[in-house]
């Protein structure tokens, strides 16, 4: 029972994070209908900022927050207005240039950072790296517990966002209806360039927050991109109601996976769920929760 | 007489390359050439399948895989000779790519390649696992059957012209204008009768058989695979779709050109220009040029990673799809210069 439990919890808190992850990437899938496989190549620049802010200057983790999310909301937005919008206008015959674009990018980013750091492994190992306390027999991570704190405040506030302000309702205008939202006087080129630095912000943050408990090494990026688009397709494509519960599904899937089933399956477990997904319940839990 | 001449060029094409063993005896340069025409066969089965079916694979590395796998397998459980891998190879290949096209043709243009994609991840697991039967990221190791590159080259070569022969057929024949059809608007062919689905598992059966061809012709060539090599999501399933990219999608052509190009530049990179910036650093001995080659190699795929987004940004429909493009740029630049 015990090891149930902490199956559980361990699955949830990782769970929490991967949805902050998945609900980047499905923002920018509703509002620019591709998908972006560039995605966890911008958290692990993320996480390499973070590194090098604490390796250099001994910045804390959750304090570089405030440096590496504005910087990647800043990549997002010019790879957005520099790289994807101008494919928009060109004459091709496969629409899936854009997403054949994130690729690139990602290749890019991946090997500047092998090219700066090498491919060696990196950790950045804080005082409360490895700290754990108990609830009964169940051990909680400290980091990846105050990581699921900041993740709900995130999702919270980015919510805030899009259901009260201005801004935040012409995005889902423009997901909703790219050319209704247009003639409304929604400037969609502009929400493409803010939605993909928010997409590229929140995916940033989850980067900073898991790296004292993960090592960082360029090809991270891969990994987490994968598991991005699982989570999408399990929530629900342009979902981000969904992304939280696909985020949560797939941490506890691998959690599970992991513990009774061995650790060398933790990867496709994910992969079968979605093709699971795709099979049976394609639109995901979007279909569920109709949001 | 168009069609002559482009008969004429094709066999002088193909002659030029079967003589070019001949003059050239530098095993390192057949060796590239060697996998430019295997890129040639991977490169057409994905243009096919996307360039001309419009379903994008994410995940040729899958039937590259099998093919490869399957050469190597024969060896070491059964003993026969790897050869066999050509012929159940591309079988295998079929045997993989049938169930899964039949479930996941259901999906359409994204979701279809993420399922690729998926395909692809499950099959490098499956093979790293499966310690027993595949042994694992120890890999395959065989022996070549010739020391000399010169019959894989013609291996190659027949393999490379049978594959654009038969997308030539298959594009001229009916079958074609339903892979058109189903590319320009599927639900519009659905209407008009066409069995959609038939046909684009007939697309995607023949791309993969020719993929999993490709991939026999590997584990012969090559003589070790693990799976991170065959199976690998950047070296062959985004290679595949660059190749394609690069020459031009929906060309018959296109895939062969992008495979040189590609093959090329990759190698060009890798090398900092096939070792002459280096040979010319040492000559002059200027420190810019050493740290330039230096550099160049350090960074190699960096720079293919900028060629990639680069080609996509200036070039979305590849060199054969915008030659005229290409022309006219050049032209203009010419006659700028003489103004």
């Amino acid at each position: 029972m015990d090891l149930f439990l902490q199956t559980l919890v361990s699955g949830l808190l990782k769970g929490g994070l991967y949805a902050v992850i998945g609900i980047g990437m499905t923002l920018i899938m509703g509002v620019m209908g591709i998908i972006n496989l560039a995605h966890g190549q911008m958290m692990m620049v993320s996480m390499y900022i973070t590194y090098s802010l604490f390796a250099y200057a001994g910045v804390d983790p959750y304090v570089s927050l405030l440096v590496s999310v504005p910087a990647i909301f800043t990549l997002g937005l010019f790879i957005q207005q520099r790289l994807l919008n101008p494919l928009l206008r060109a004459e091709t015959i496969l629409p899936e240039n854009q997403v054949l674009m994130t690729v690139g990018v990602g290749m890019v980013l991946t090997e500047i950072m092998r090219f700066i750091f090498t491919s060696d492994y990196k950790s950045v190992r804080t005082s409360y790296s490895s700290s754990t306390f108990f609830v009964g027999n169940i051990s909680f991570s400290v980091p990846l517990t105050i990581d699921f704190l900041i993740a709900i405040l995130m999702t919270a506030a980015l919510f805030l966002f899009l259901i009260k302000t201005d801004l935040g309702r012409s995005v889902r205008a423009t997901a909703q209806d790219k050319e209704a939202a247009v003639l409304m006087g929604v400037d969609s080129e502009r929400i493409t360039y803010i939605t993909f630095g928010i997409g590229s912000a929140l995916v940033a943050a989850a980067g900073t927050l898991l790296i004292p408990v993960f090592y960082l090494y360029p090809d991270i990026g891969g990994p987490f991109t994968r598991k991005a688009f699982v989570i999408c397709i399990l929530g629900g494509l342009g979902s981000a109601v969904g992304a939280i519960f696909g985020g949560v599904t797939l941490g506890l899937a691998e959690a599970f996976g992991a513990t009774y089933a061995g650790m060398e399956f933790e990867d496709i477990i994910g992969l079968v769920i979605f093709l699971l997904v795709l099979l049976f319940l394609p639109g995901g839990f979007k279909r569920i929760t109709k949001v | 007489m168009t069609v002559n001449r482009g008969i004429v060029a094709q066999i002088a094409v193909l002659a030029a390359l079967a003589v070019i063993p001949l003059v050239v005896h530098n095993d390192y340069y057949l060796h590239l050439l060697i996998l430019a025409l295997m890129w040639v066969v991977i490169g057409s089965a994905w243009n096919l399948l996307a360039g001309y079916t419009g379903q994008v694979s994410f995940g040729d590395a899958a039937f590259f895989g099998t093919g490869a796998y399957t050469a190597g397998l024969l060896v070491i459980h059964w003993g026969w000779s790897a050869w066999w891998g050509l012929f159940f190879g591309g079988i295998m290949a079929v045997v993989i790519a049938f169930p899964f096209g039949w479930i996941c043709f259901r999906l359409r243009g994204a979701y279809f390649a993420l399922a690729t994609l998926a395909l692809n991840e499950v099959l490098r697991h499956v093979a790293t696992i499966w310690e027993s039967f595949t042994q694992g990221m120890v890999g395959i190791m065989i022996m070549q059957s010739y020391i000399s590159k010169l019959p894989y080259y013609y291996i190659a070569l027949a393999l490379a012209a049978l594959s654009i022969i038969i997308i030539r057929l298959v594009m001229r024949s009916r079958l074609g204008y339903y892979f058109l059809s189903i590319r320009e608007d599927q639900d519009a062919a659905e209407s008009l009768g066409v069995n959609t689905h038939f046909y684009k598992m007939l697309s995607l059966v023949i791309a993969a058989w020719l993929t999993g061809v490709a991939g026999a012709l590997y584990m012969n060539y090559m003589g070790f695979i693990d799976p991170h090599v065959v199976f690998s999501l950047h070296d062959i399933s985004i290679m595949a779709i660059l190749v394609g990219i690069v020459g031009g999608v929906g060309t018959t052509y296109g895939p062969a050109v992008g495979a040189f190009i590609m093959v090329l530049v990759q190698e060009m990179f890798r090398t900092a220009g096939f070792g002459y910036i280096k040979a010319a650093a040492k000559f002059t001995d200027v420190q810019f040029l050493i740290s330039a080659s230096e550099q160049l190699t350090k960074g190699h795929a960096l720079g293919f990673g900028i060629l990639v987004v680069l080609v996509i940004r200036y070039m979305p429909n590849g060199v054969v799809g915008d030659w005229g493009k290409l022309m006219i740029a050049l032209r203009l630049q010419k006659t700028g210069r003489a103004k």
